[in-house]
């Protein structure tokens, strides 16, 4: 089968790597280079989460993933097995996190209770006060672009074709493509992997930017242990139409903090919003004072794939002949792309799949009465 | 010295105090002390900011009270601007706006304070440009422009052996500097051709005050000037460095190895244009664009001296005085000043020509090269990539605390990539201030 994958993210990198493999002819168009888009904005924070079955079952397959490919991963990719501190800052948010444990155990992820001392040991720099939390030791942090790059190497080593600077402006019939100098290539299905601009090849996906920020700090080795998210972070994340903001810090392989998170739905404009910053860098300072003397040295943001109901969409789109979707997966994107591809090629060739692929079938938010009016 | 020049103390409340501020110049350089000058000598109400501890800039660091620099610092502050020294700009906008990190930079209660004057003079300067070769991050090399600044801090050099080597007028003042202090100098490796720089130098007859401080330069430091040779290696040994110089066109390389305690390397100058991008002005081929009244391509935002183009104290003091004026509303006295201002271009044009980088420049670095220090990348780890970007994200290059600000012009040289995303905070800034809404 000839497959067009369009999109040299970290997914579309994977999924030609997995169709490749599965004995695909997979081409890829790139418009700038691998990794540069979301991929290279986030903070590449490989965790599980559990807002509901389906996400965790790809969130752990994920991370399964990940690990598996940790001793071949390029160093650059400075994949690191920190584990996730979900912080509790009261008794309600400690009951949540014992609920939450109680969903991760049951699926076999092995997680623990810290309580107040035992968080205070293990990463002083939080305030006192705080109840305790979740941890979750085999969660990662990993740079992503690196592993994007690697990932389209592997692909062309499975005999994958890559074409850089190559801007798919549009889609044709069945499968076909069109670049932006006119060119047009043929294939039997296009597999759309570019995340919040999907919309722009697939008109009525359902797939909306919402807009992050992220701050890096100079060097302070020590000072954070494992990726440290607030427990209100999934109920703040989960409201798709407030902007919000969420203590989020990881410590980086160099020593530097990553300082996140917002989150502003329908922002397209990728310029640092200074009030946003500000919000989400205070947040921050609540749980962790000592961060205000930390040089920041640079900002950026990035545009996430959201969905509406927070789950990506892999899988054939129903208003479109020989279109498929790898795209939607709001902030997991990093943690998810090896078991999306996965997904992609079991659904693609009809084989079996370690996870389900049902959930994520694009079909399931196709509204066939709403047409855009350009259709 | 000038006596409005805040200390950091009373500084904050310096820069609040100022309010409203017609004229807000950035960079307290010659440029920017001439157009302060100028600007608050026809009424206006004038701030200068600088990142430095004190206004002069590079060229008047430390430049006390004697000759041009004493009567220019003596001029500003007696002319009623207000100068506030150690205060850097984090962001701009909206409009000509600009937030700043006030004195207390390392102060993370601090708020960053956003200054919002009717015009903004830009003379931010230039920095020095650096070309990787092997051996260029051994303890002992520094930049030619390094080395003035620590001598004028205070490093001795009485005694030590002194090679000072790349392009440009500066460094036959740090080679006179080094002179002064009681330094042995072994050598000015010039990259430029001898042919270039006697064409440079017939030149100099139409401008006799450059002519005169080249010949006061070549007495002390002209049996040591090599023109036309550039280091290519240098390496610690049992007591200090040994510099490799090469000399003679592609072909004909002679190279010589000499012994010194300290390199001086610095291949000439380029401006700072981080704040102008931030604020979406043109950037030409030598600096921020400008028309023939100093404007950007941004309403109300003027720039003025190095950072339009390299081109020396002159250019800087008369660009900068013409700047001051036009953003004070005195067009008519600044066209009187058009002619200098011409020369001074002019001369800028004949410095760029002249100083022109030898294209085996870019070649020295090998795969074991550091090309970025703050991130520790080799010139391998940089082949391949498509530009700044890509090279950045998938090597790290830039992501150190200098924000590419001394590896971008490396990369600049050897690959001919433009580091073109500015970013807040365009400076290093604590959390905690970032965490605040700026005053105002």
């Amino acid at each position: 089968m000839k497959v067009a994958v369009v999109g040299a993210g970290i997914v579309g990198a994977a999924a030609a790597a997995a169709l490749a493999r599965a004995g695909c002819r997979a081409t890829v168009y790139e418009a700038r280079f691998p990794g540069g888009g979301a991929t290279a904005a986030g903070m590449g924070h490989v965790v599980v989460m559990d807002d509901s079955p389906a996400q965790l079952a790809l969130t752990a397959r994920g991370r399964e993933v990940w690990e598996s490919l940790a001793d071949r991963l390029p160093a650059a990719a400075e994949y690191r097995r920190t584990g996730t501190l979900w912080v509790a800052a009261d008794d309600d948010e400690m009951a949540e996190a014992e609920a939450k444990a109680g969903r991760l155990a049951a699926t076999g992820i092995a997680c623990r209770m810290i309580d107040a001392r035992e968080l205070a040991r293990r990463e002083p720099a939080l305030r006192g006060g705080l109840a305790g939390g979740l941890l979750v030791p085999d969660d990662a942090v990993v740079y992503p672009p690196p592993v994007a790059a690697w990932m389209l190497a592997e692909a062309v080593a499975a005999g994958a074709v890559v074409h850089r600077g190559a801007e798919v402006v549009a889609l044709g019939e069945s499968g076909a493509v069109r670049l932006a100098d006119g060119t047009v290539f043929d294939a039997d299905v296009v597999v759309v992997a570019t995340g919040a601009a999907a919309a722009a090849l697939v008109p009525d996906v359902p797939v909306r930017p919402r807009k992050g920020h992220l701050v890096i700090t100079d060097r302070v080795p020590g000072m954070v242990t494992s990726q440290l998210v607030e427990l209100g972070y999934v109920k703040r994340a989960h409201d798709v139409g407030t902007d919000s903001v969420a203590f989020n810090v990881q410590p980086r392989a160099t020593g530097q903090l990553l300082v996140g998170s917002s989150r502003q739905i329908d922002v397209t404009s990728r310029g640092i919003d200074e009030a946003m910053l500000s919000r989400m860098l205070a947040r921050c300072l609540e749980f962790m004072p000592g961060l205000g003397s930390v040089p920041a040295i640079r900002s950026w943001t990035g545009l996430r794939a959201a969905t509406p109901d927070g789950l990506p969409l892999v899988g054939p789109w129903p208003a479109a002949e020989g279109v498929w979707l790898a795209t939607g997966h709001e902030g997991l994107g990093i943690t998810t792309a090896p078991a999306t591809a996965e997904v992609l090629a079991a659904a693609l060739l009809g084989r079996a799949s370690a996870i389900p692929v049902e959930p994520f079938r694009p079909a399931r938010l196709h509204s066939p009465g709403i047409r855009h009016e350009s259709n | 010295m000038a006596d409005n020049a805040t200390a950091p103390s009373g500084a904050a409340a310096a820069i609040r105090g100022a309010d409203p501020i017609d004229v807000l110049v950035i960079g307290a350089g010659p440029a920017g002390i001439a157009a302060a000058t100028a600007a608050a000598e026809a009424g206006s109400r004038v701030l200068v900011i600088d990142d430095n501890p004190a206004p002069g800039g590079q060229i008047w660091r430390g430049g006390g009270a004697a000759g041009a620099a004493g009567a220019a610092l003596r001029r500003l502050a007696a002319c009623g601007a207000a100068v506030v020294p150690g205060t850097a700009v984090v962001s701009v906008g909206p409009g000509p706006a600009v937030v700043v990190r006030g004195p207390h930079g390392a102060d993370e209660r601090e708020s960053l304070v956003r200054l919002a004057p009717r015009r903004v003079v830009l003379a931010t300067g230039a920095r020095e440009r650096f070309v990787p070769f092997p051996g260029w991050t051994t303890p002992g090399v520094v930049g030619a422009g390094g080395l003035q600044a620590l001598v004028k801090q205070g490093l001795d050099v009485a005694g030590r052996r002194v090679v000072v080597a790349g392009s440009g007028p500066l460094l036959l003042a740090v080679g006179e500097l080094v002179v002064q202090r009681g330094g042995r100098l072994v050598a000015i490796a010039e990259q430029a051709g001898a042919w270039r720089l006697a064409r440079f130098g017939a030149g100099l007859l139409a401008a006799p005050s450059k002519l005169a401080q080249a010949l006061s330069l070549r007495r002390a430091i002209g049996p040591v000037l090599r023109p036309g040779c550039f280091p290519i290696a240098v390496r610690p040994a049992a007591a200090g460095l040994v510099v490799t110089l090469r000399a003679g066109g592609p072909g004909r390389e002679r190279d010589t190895e000499l012994a010194c305690d300290i390199l001086a390397a610095g291949f000439g100058l380029v401006p700072n244009t981080e704040v102008a991008r931030a604020l979406g002005c043109r950037i030409g081929a030598a600096g921020v664009w400008v028309d023939q009244w100093q404007r950007t391509s941004v309403g109300d935002v003027l720039a003025a001296g190095e950072c339009t183009g390299v081109g020396g104290l002159e250019k800087s003091l008369v660009e900068g005085r013409r700047a001051g004026l036009v953003a004070a509303g005195r067009e008519r006295e600044a066209d009187r000043l058009r002619a200098p201002a011409h020369r001074a271009r002019r001369f800028a044009a004949r410095l760029e020509r002249t100083f022109a980088l030898d294209p085996r420049l870019a070649t020295l670095a090998d795969d074991e090269t550091i090309v970025c220090r703050c991130e520790d990348v080799a010139a391998g780890r940089l082949r391949g990539f498509t530009g700044w970007r890509e090279a950045k994200l998938l090597s790290r290059v830039g992501m150190g605390p200098c924000q590419g600000r001394v590896c971008g012009t490396c990369t600049a040289v050897v690959f001919g990539w433009t580091c073109d995303d500015v970013r807040p905070p365009l400076v290093p800034v604590p959390v905690g201030s970032l965490s605040m809404a700026p005053e105002r």
